[in-house]
């Protein structure tokens, strides 16, 4: 394996956690709108997520800062590129942060109820849009022979991109609800074990329908086997939702959320942004690489890093184990 | 859309915009995390009730400001990419590194440990919960070397080499670029003024409680908490500038002159107190000044020229080819001076609070005071200020409690500016690094989101920041002070108190 290709690989582990950390907690966002039924259920569902949301963001910013690094081309073309879906992208997670932490800072009805409301639709955006961003860079844009995005807005608004998009809302919130399941006691327990199913049949449905465009466009053999990894875990996660085994469910419903989104980035290989005009427009593993000494030096940082990173995250999800219901929330807490 | 405006125009604008906005929060996360970390180390310590509640007092202030620090701090890592494609390309093998570096290492560390704090109080016993928070503040530290030292690159580009073929600048010596003297002086620089913040931001807030006689106790431990901070950092802040402004003269001696209005070489060189200038025609037409010292403040004695901005003007034409290599005059004098006036003005107050609230060091025993009553402000052994001086000591101390956030904002500002026409010093221009693919309006779009939204979260933020302030540090529960002996929580995985309110929830 070249340098290049472990790069391409690393930043496809950095999203693969960010979507499978973060997928959960937009699911979370999206389920504390429809499946709490009062202000105390919300509240539940919101710490279930709460020592931990701001820590999953990170594998985001972690991806971004890679592709600067390893791939300068990569994130030149892709971030002007996708411009205006980048900046929803960015006001959603600069809403959604400040919501979770202000929240509860005024006992205000009417505040409180905004940031409800702004968690909900910033959990649901996110992932549409990382949806559509995702399918678009899979399946190729029109890009020049400087790398430079020609295309406008409408061209990434496809029909392949917008069903990536209502996929991955789709999986995200099955894989939330899974995620309440483990993490709550009482009736809303109950509740996210029945929503799950449905979700899980939906992201089925959706996220199969994507996924065979995908393989079926652009497609290998390797983005088969994650195809129908993703397609078992799938099964097995609503086998285990129905036998009330949640902690195999969510490993299972993470399964499924890594297995989808590496079969997008073992399709995409060996290009990083391919162009559907001209060849020589299109990015790959190779020309958008940056040099031999740069990406040594970020192998020996990541390759240091990682495993502390991912120890201290794990047991932070242990020290927060335990599950939580109403009886938990303390009446006014600031 | 097309506008009659630079292309790098708006983008410039937008990056002026959002960073000195990022940075209104960044100063008080770096220097509020330490400061509340050293309380609850006191209180772990001691048990000293007043510590446990001057840290949840402040480390509520200092949440409220790091959720918007964090935030703001996504903006900055996308618009590289998004408003200044060009330059992301032609940096992107030096500059990137530090940046995914600091995601690794500081990052991650940060926001993790973050949750472990604000949720931890009764699932970590006292001495883990607290290394939480000193996990914190080591990680914003390191955060501001990694973003430190790539902005130092872009002062003062080193360890890389051009490659002639794609145009391009590449790594060849990453030690070189995280330990050159521009990375460190800047470093020590942003750090010390960050305390300097902290320390005046306590000193504010407590002269506010302390001059209504409220939450005494706690409010003494922090002003002399502050009142130290503000001396040692502003004084620090002051020596780290002298070094940061000595490589200046050298790396970027057009920056340096500018901040001077120094039109012409000059030797021994004055320092401007006053000027009124003529861009146009280069010479200033009222000028104040003291001689020989900004020979000194460049070159450590009274005589050795310094070069003006119309030599350098003309050196820089020979040596980069014909144009203008002048910065905003004005702009950089002006900030140069708002930028220590300012921290200058804050040291100050916080050199004479310490004075004032002394203890006893030559006080005479009737003016001392106890743990629950303010400090009497004592000019000299026996005499004390009148109560109308005193509320002005206080009323001051409230009044310029942002003064150092001001000074940091120009500071960037005089730095940022006085580096162009360059982007990156000598090798890329501003107007050479903008997305050419990006439209006017798509800038003018996210310029003019970014600036409704920021406004609208700045209004909310300042009104959280001034109720919680307002409201003093709170009581403490049973629960604070019986923490947890075992991580997870109390019974463990007992069933005892399985039902027990968590201690924080959103």
């Amino acid at each position: 394996m070249s340098l290049p290709e472990l790069w391409f690989a690393v930043i496809a582990v950095l999203w693969i956690g960010y979507f499978f950390l973060e997928g959960f907690d937009f699911g979370v966002g999206v389920l504390s709108g429809w499946l709490a039924r009062d202000r105390p259920e919300r509240r539940v569902l919101i710490n279930t997520i709460g020592p931990v949301w701001d820590g999953n963001e990170v594998w985001l910013i972690t991806a971004a800062g890679a592709t600067f690094a390893a791939f300068p081309d990569w994130y030149a073309t892709l971030f002007s590129g996708f411009y205006l879906p980048l900046l929803a992208i960015v006001l959603c997670l600069i809403l959604r942060g400040v919501a979770f932490e202000y929240r509860a800072k005024r006992a205000d009805e009417r505040w409180q109820r905004r940031w409800e409301h702004t968690i909900v639709g910033t959990s649901l955006l996110l992932p549409f849009l990382w949806g559509v961003a995702f399918a678009n860079i899979v399946r190729g844009v029109p890009l020049d022979a400087d790398h430079e995005y020609v295309g406008s807005l409408l061209d990434l608004l496809g029909p392949h991109a917008l069903l990536g998009g209502v996929a991955a809302v789709a999986l995200f919130t099955f894989h939330g609800a899974v995620f309440t399941a483990l993490k709550t006691v009482g009736d809303i327990r109950v509740r996210a074990r029945r929503a799950a199913l449905w979700l899980g049949l939906a992201s089925g449905a959706l996220g199969g329908a994507f996924l065979l465009w995908t393989q079926a466009d652009r497609g290998d053999a390797g983005s088969a086997v994650a195809l129908a990894a993703a397609a078992l875990a799938l099964l097995a996660a609503l086998a285990a939702n129905a036998r009330g085994r949640e902690g195999w469910a969510f490993i299972w419903s993470g399964t499924v959320v890594v297995a989808g989104v590496a079969m997008l980035f073992l399709a995409l290989f060996p290009d990083v942004m391919p162009s559907s005009l001209a060849e020589q427009g299109t990015l790959t593993v190779e020309n958008a690489a940056s040099t031999p000494y740069t990406l040594r030096i970020m192998t020996w940082c990541a390759a240091a890093a990682t495993p502390v990173v991912v120890l201290y995250q794990a047991w932070t999800y242990w020290v927060f184990r335990k599950r939580i219901g109403t009886q938990h929330i303390a009446e006014s807490a600031h | 859309m097309d506008l009659a405006l630079a292309p790098e125009t708006l983008a410039r604008w937008q990056f002026g915009i959002t960073t000195v906005y990022h940075f209104l929060f960044v100063p008080l996360t770096i220097s509020l995390a330490s400061l509340t970390a050293g309380l609850q180390t006191a209180w772990v310590r001691t048990r000293n009730e007043k510590y446990l509640r001057a840290t949840k007092f402040w480390g509520k202030l200092f949440l409220i400001n790091i959720a918007m620090g964090v935030v703001t701090g996504i903006v900055q890592e996308f618009q590289f990419g998004m408003n200044w494609s060009d330059y992301s390309r032609f940096v992107g093998d030096v500059f990137g590194a530090p940046l995914a570096m600091e995601a690794l290492l500081a990052f991650f560390f940060e926001s993790t440990f973050i949750g472990l704090w604000i949720f931890g109080w009764d699932k970590l016993p006292p001495k883990l919960h607290l290394a939480t928070i000193w996990a914190v503040a080591v990680g914003t530290v390191i955060s501001a070397y990694f973003i430190l030292a790539a902005n130092s690159w872009m002062q003062h580009p080193v360890g890389y080499r051009i490659n002639e073929e794609s145009g391009r600048a590449e790594l060849t010596d990453i030690v070189h670029v995280l330990t050159q003297n521009t990375a460190v002086a800047q470093f020590f620089h942003t750090i010390t003024a960050s305390f300097l913040t902290g320390g005046a931001f306590m000193v504010g807030i407590a002269a506010y409680h302390l001059a209504r006689r409220r939450h005494v106790a706690v409010m003494r431990t922090s002003l002399r908490l502050g009142l130290i901070t503000v001396v040692a950092a502003g004084l620090l802040t002051a020596f780290t500038g002298d070094r940061l402004g000595k490589i200046m003269y050298e790396q970027q001696p057009m920056k340096m002159a500018a901040a001077e209005a120094l039109w012409e070489t000059e030797g021994p060189a004055p320092f401007s107190l006053f000027a009124v200038g003529d861009v146009d025609e280069g010479h200033n037409t009222v000028a104040v000044e003291v001689p020989g010292v900004l020979s000194f403040l460049a070159h450590d004695n009274f005589t050795e020229p310094v070069p003006g901005i119309n030599d350098l003007n003309e050196q820089l034409a020979e040596e980069y080819g014909p144009g203008d290599y002048r910065p905003n005059v004005p702009l950089a004098y002006w900030s140069f001076r708002w930028m220590i006036g300012f921290g200058m003005a804050s040291t100050a107050l916080g050199a004479a609070g310490l004075w004032l609230t002394r203890r006893t060091l030559w006080l005479s025993p009737a003016l001392r005071t106890g743990e629950d009553e303010p400090p009497r402000l004592a000019l000299t052994r026996e005499r004390e200020l009148g109560p109308a001086l005193t509320n002005w000591y206080w009323r001051l101390a409230l009044l310029t409690m942002l003064f150092p956030l001001i000074a940091s904002a120009w500071g960037w500002i005089f730095t940022e500016t006085g580096r162009q026409p360059w982007v990156v010093y000598g090798l890329l221009r501003t107007d050479a690094a903008v997305s050419p693919g990006v439209s006017q309006g798509e800038v003018i779009t996210s310029l003019t989101v970014f600036t409704l939204v920021y406004a609208a979260l700045a209004v909310v933020e300042a009104r959280l920041m001034i109720t919680y302030a307002k409201a003093g540090p709170p009581e403490l529960t049973e629960a604070d002070l019986n923490p947890p002996t075992r991580i997870g929580g109390h019974g463990g995985g007992q069933d005892d108190d399985a039902d027990r309110p968590m201690a924080f929830s959103y």
